[in-house]
């Protein structure tokens, strides 16, 4: 009844080919962008406290957002499947420490850049066996990847400045004159940078996947033979996916040592979080940019309210987390079993459900 | 260059009797690889499934198995009890997971089996603990101890255990290969393998045979557990360890029971190997990646593997 189209005429093919076409829609992305840029800077989220709102759920969840549309550049929409994203979020995260170090003059929004594109060298040289292989075999290859990378990460010392610990020990940087990254670091700030990050990534990569880039990447995903044959060259196509994946990984990789952990060793890049960043894709939806927004929120949202509820209820923290991991394996196993297109597509139902609404035809 | 091409080999035969020891030692975890392994190529040949569980399941069932006589249940009822639970799981896999998804592609199914590992490994903690548990050996009849073997002054040191673990595993090798080559359900397996609709068009159930070829991977991982912890612990860590079976697999190719034997041994000696002459070089703890290393390496060059079926791609 509200969320209809109409009425709204498009009369050229600039307005055929906008982004949000639906009034109602634009209505929406502006309350969103309200609530991103004056309600969650001010209050966080109603009901929990600032800091906790901030650190443990706004902050992680942008970032993974960023991961998982890399993450979902890859899998979903070019069908090549991945199981070393924690890795190449680690290559992102060393190659912004080094570059930080040498240069640390220059702005640490320039390194998270840089060091995305270090990644996506890095992200090419694992993909280069895509070209020969795929689907399980090329999950054995990305697992090469992860395992040789985290091998690298906690063997070669100068990665991580030589620190004691091991780990990546992040300095203090600073943004107009406030700290963004260290202990001494605004939140709001790195808020802001994240958010920024993020939309102007998300506006990039919505861009890519309409483009020719993009729509050679799904012929390579439907059918490869069939691409090769009416003329989409498969090198290229596999090779630029690979490397813009790792370009988005890289960048969320350095955003999540520097903004949000503020210290990391190898374990914050194992293939448990591989895992995670495949099970955002998969839940939130394979091909859908909506969808990588979704999954990352749910993911990493889900088992701290069941935490929360096992706090509530007396229980340990420890089988609770127990009890989200397999209400995490259950509901993969669903999604995959009802609506192999994830929550994106659960999305799109509703809205087509509320155009009727509420008539039932 | 000397250090990479030379000294190694001057090591190997100056020392022939640590280079002996290194080799069986190789050889027993490439025994243990090609038993994971083993656990794949039974299902992935019965219903082109691409079982990422199997790991998991290896950790599960020697688990239940520690956690049952812990319990109190004495060693040998225990190991019948926790065939009982393979049996359990395979049954529930196939009857909530496998059936529901029939049709998909291989990609689905194959990210199904990672919800699966998930859900084991959460239920695992939560029924059993997150703690190492230490293997229960002498209770179900496993030997300890050493025999020590002295060529021209040398020592070589076999462990009991290992050569144990090295005979069940061939004996259940050969077991299997007798079940499939001689039974009924053997062979409706092996029908099921060559061609799934052909063999349901004459009247073979794939729901029951893939509750038997599920049970059979779990019957594997049993046993893999048990030789697993043995020469460990039991430990959620050996999940990341059982990885290694894929680039057995890649090695051995994706079909092929011989494939995953021998593809388990290379990669086990080889990684040793590696990791004893070559790996101080680069910093030690090679083997967490030299198997993947090399089978990127060999997919590059012969990607359907040594013994697999040539990969034909049709329009």
């Amino acid at each position: 009844m509200f969320y209809r189209e109409a009425g709204q005429f498009k009369t050229s093919y600039a307005k055929d080919l906008q982004a949000f076409p639906i009034l109602q829609d634009k209505i929406g992305i502006i309350i969103w962008a309200v609530i991103a840029v004056l309600v969650i800077p001010l209050i966080g989220i109603p009901g929990l406290g600032y800091d906790f709102a901030m650190k443990a759920i706004i902050l992680p969840t942008l970032i993974f957002t960023i991961t998982a549309l890399g993450l979902n550049i890859l899998v979903g929409f070019a069908g090549q499947i991945s199981l070393g994203t924690g890795a190449f979020m680690g290559v992102g995260a060393y190659a912004c420490l080094k570059l930080t170090t040498y240069f640390p003059d220059v702005s640490i929004l320039i390194h998270f850049v840089l060091s995305g594109f270090i990644a996506a060298a890095v992200g090419m040289f694992f993909g280069l066996p895509s070209l020969r292989i795929k689907g399980f075999y090329l999950v054995v290859a990305t697992l090469g990847a992860q395992f040789f990378l985290e091998w690298a990460f906690g063997r070669v010392a100068w990665l991580y400045n030589f620190a004691d610990s091991g780990a990546i020990e992040v300095p203090t940087r600073t943004l107009f004159g406030v700290p963004i990254t260290g202990a001494s670091a605004d939140v709001v700030a790195q808020y802001f940078v994240v958010l920024a990050f993020l939309v102007i990534m998300t506006w990039v990569a919505s861009n890519i996947i309409r483009g020719h880039i993009g729509r050679s990447w799904m012929m390579i995903r439907d059918m490869d033979i069939a691409a090769e044959l009416i003329g989409v060259r498969p090198m290229w196509t596999k090779l630029s996916a690979f490397a813009v994946s790792s370009f988005y990984c890289g960048v969320s990789g350095a955003l999540m040592v520097f903004i949000w952990l503020g210290a990391a060793e190898v374990e914050s890049f194992d293939i448990n979080h591989s895992f995670l960043y495949l099970f955002m894709v998969i839940i939130g939806g394979l091909g859908s940019i909506i969808g990588s927004y979704m999954g990352a929120a749910f993911i990493w949202i889900f088992p701290i309210i069941l935490k929360e509820i096992g706090k509530g209820l007396g229980y340990n923290a420890t089988l609770m987390e127990n009890i989200s991991l397999v209400a995490i394996g259950v509901m993969i196993v669903i999604i995959l079993i009802k609506e192999p297109h994830g929550l994106a597509r659960l999305w799109q139902i509703s809205k087509q459900k509320l155009r009727l609404w509420p008539f039932p035809h | 260059m000397y250090d990479v091409f030379i000294d190694p080999f001057v090591q190997m035969y100056s020392l022939p009797d640590f280079f002996i020891q290194v080799l069986w030692e190789g050889f027993v975890s490439g025994v243990l690889y090609s038993l994971i392994a083993l656990g794949f190529v039974l299902i992935f040949k019965a219903s082109g499934v691409f079982n990422f569980a199997q790991g998991i399941m290896v950790v599960f069932a020697a688990l239940s198995m520690v956690g049952l006589y812990e319990l109190g249940v004495p060693g040998w009822l225990s190991v019948i009890f926790a065939l009982g639970i393979m049996y359990a799981l395979a049954f529930s896999v196939e009857r909530w997971i496998m059936r529901p998804l029939v049709g998909q592609e291989d990609i689905i199914l194959f990210m199904a089996t990672i919800g699966l590992t998930f859900m084991l490994i959460g239920g695992g903690q939560a029924i059993f603990g997150g703690e190492p548990k230490a293997m229960i050996t002498s209770e179900i009849g496993l030997p300890s101890g050493d025999y020590v073997w002295e060529p021209g002054g040398g020592i070589v040191i076999f462990q009991k255990l290992d050569i144990a673990a090295t005979v069940i595993a061939g004996l259940l090798i050969a077991g299997l290969a007798f079940f499939f080559s001689y039974t009924k359900i053997g062979r409706a397996l092996r029908a099921v393998a060559d061609d799934h609709q052909a063999a349901v068009s004459v009247g073979i159930g794939l729901n029951q045979i893939w509750v038997v070829v599920w049970f059979a991977a779990g019957i594997v991982a049993l046993v893999t557990g048990i030789m697993w912890g043995a020469k460990s612990d039991v430990s959620f860590a050996l999940q990341i360890v059982a990885l290694k079976a894929l680039p057995v697999l890649v090695l051995g190719g994706f079909t092929s029971i011989p494939g995953a034997i021998v593809g388990g041994l290379i990669i086990g000696i080889g990684e040793k190997l590696f990791e004893i002459y070559w790996g101080g070089l680069i910093g030690g703890g090679t083997e967490s990646w030299f198997a993947f290393i090399i089978a990127l390496v060999f997919l590059l060059f012969r990607p359907q593997g040594l013994f697999g079926d040539k990969i034909i791609e049709r329009v």
